[in-house]
């Protein structure tokens, strides 16, 4: 299919609608809201739906060289991609090191939501993918974290970039164990012990309605997206703009040169190309406001959510499906 | 009529993330008890905020309050101030009447 096709076929799916009413309530000053108890109950649903899946996946294919090769190709474009981001932020705009080295983060890491929106176009289209990539998902977290706390503290006078008292040790950790992410793995890991049988037992919960729960929390992503856009856009330079979407534009190339050589399956490949691409907003930002404080987040969460994750889930997502039928076996 | 002692309230907004460090200092100083309330939404320097519908915890603001005995305030204020330095949050210090002196 063409990236047209994919694309126009896209724009019209439930998901993408439901964000989109979202950002238009938010834009219209509607008072259409999620609280934000349900907003965390969903997000925890989300991961658990699939962390569990995935593991069965990999419960049934065992541990593959491919897997932990597609692996360390996650953990090193987490670790490149906020060094190539931080340069560019830094040459085009006139961010501050600490500002550049935030955003750069939220780019190295990954959206799990632009993750689960992948898998749902990729079985739209009744392709298959390899079910270890919310492991590559998981790894891919915190390394950019990492790289932006490297990048801030060689710019800036020491004592100047991190938490009082605070060790990267310490910050990683509690990205680490960050509810989302222990959700994720650990659903992973029970899915991976319990098999095929365990998800025949509660499929009724986590498959049958996840389809149906996506598209409420992409409502509430949207409402989210657009206050913030209505709030934050003043902040956000053309330069800055243009990062939002150059920026996944350029790490989906890397991420499909990368995964080249390994012989992902299309559906693997455009879901790994998403991960590259996305920009995570709920770990990193949390980790942002205690490793680097005075970076503003009126910017970073503005762009990551009211830019990056619109254009991904519009029209990036159709154009990693395109790319990784050239790239996937 | 019953008999109040003076003593300080000290109330913290501060952004989420930051919330454990807080409290660990709260801890160290110690202070015998604090109160976390939910913060829904505001206006600051930045613009408007809201917590609603959000999933994660950037973004979203909570409400420290501890009421301790007016000799200790300025180490707890000292060691909460290493903290809300450099993160956003609002300190504010006021003089209020407990009955139970001896809890605070």
């Amino acid at each position: 299919m063409s990236f047209l096709e994919l694309a126009s076929q896209n724009l019209v799916s439930p998901m993408v609608l439901f964000f989109a009413l979202g950002l238009a309530a938010a834009l219209a000053r509607s008072d259409l809201s999620i609280p934000e108890a349900v907003a965390k109950t969903i997000a925890l649903y989300l991961m658990m739906s699939i962390g569990f899946k995935g593991g069965v996946e990999v419960a049934k294919s065992g541990i593959t060289t491919l897997m932990l090769l597609v692996m360390l190709a996650g953990v090193l474009l987490s670790f490149i991609i906020p060094v190539i981001g931080f340069f560019a932020l830094r040459a085009v705009s006139r961010l501050s090191a600490v500002d550049a080295a935030a955003i750069a983060a939220h780019y190295g890491s990954i959206s799990i939501v632009t993750f689960v929106a992948a898998t749902e176009a990729v079985r739209g289209l009744g392709l298959p993918f390899e079910g270890f990539l919310v492991a590559v998902a998981a790894v891919m977290e915190t390394p950019a974290i990492l790289s932006a706390l490297l990048l801030a503290r060689r710019a800036q006078p020491a004592g100047q970039t991190q938490g009082e008292g605070e060790s990267a040790g310490a910050l990683i950790r509690e990205v680490g164990l960050n509810s989302s992410v222990v959700m994720l793995v650990g659903s992973f890991f029970i899915g991976w012990a319990t098999g095929a049988k365990g998800l025949a037992m509660i499929a009724p919960f986590i498959v049958d309605p996840f389809r149906g729960v996506l598209c409420l929390f992409l409502l509430d992503m949207g409402l989210v997206a657009g206050r913030g856009m209505r709030e934050g856009a003043r902040h956000l330079s053309p330069p800055v703009l243009a990062f939002g979407i150059l920026m996944p534009l350029f790490s989906a190339a890397v991420a499909a040169l990368l995964i080249l050589p390994l012989g992902l399956s299309v559906g693997g490949a455009a879901v790994f190309i998403t991960l590259a691409a996305s920009a995570s907003y709920i770990a990193v930002p949390a980790a942002m406001r205690l490793a680097l404080p005075e970076a503003k987040p009126a910017i970073y969460l503005t762009l990551s959510l009211g830019v990056t994750f619109p254009f991904n889930l519009a029209l990036g997502i159709p154009l990693y499906l395109a790319i990784a039928q050239r790239v996937g076996l | 009529m019953v008999q109040t002692h003076l003593k300080k309230r000290i109330e913290i907004i501060l952004e989420a993330p930051a919330l454990h460090r807080l409290t660990d200092r709260l801890n160290q100083a110690g202070v015998t008890g604090y109160t976390i309330v939910p913060v829904l939404a505001g206006r600051g320097r930045d613009g408007s905020w809201s917590a609603e519908g959000l999933a994660g915890d950037a973004g979203r603001l909570v409400m420290i309050i501890s009421i301790v005995d007016a000799a200790k305030a300025d180490d707890v204020l000292e060691r909460v101030y290493t903290l809300l330095a450099r993160q956003i949050g609002i300190v504010t210090v006021s003089d209020v009447q407990v009955i139970r002196a001896d809890h605070f």
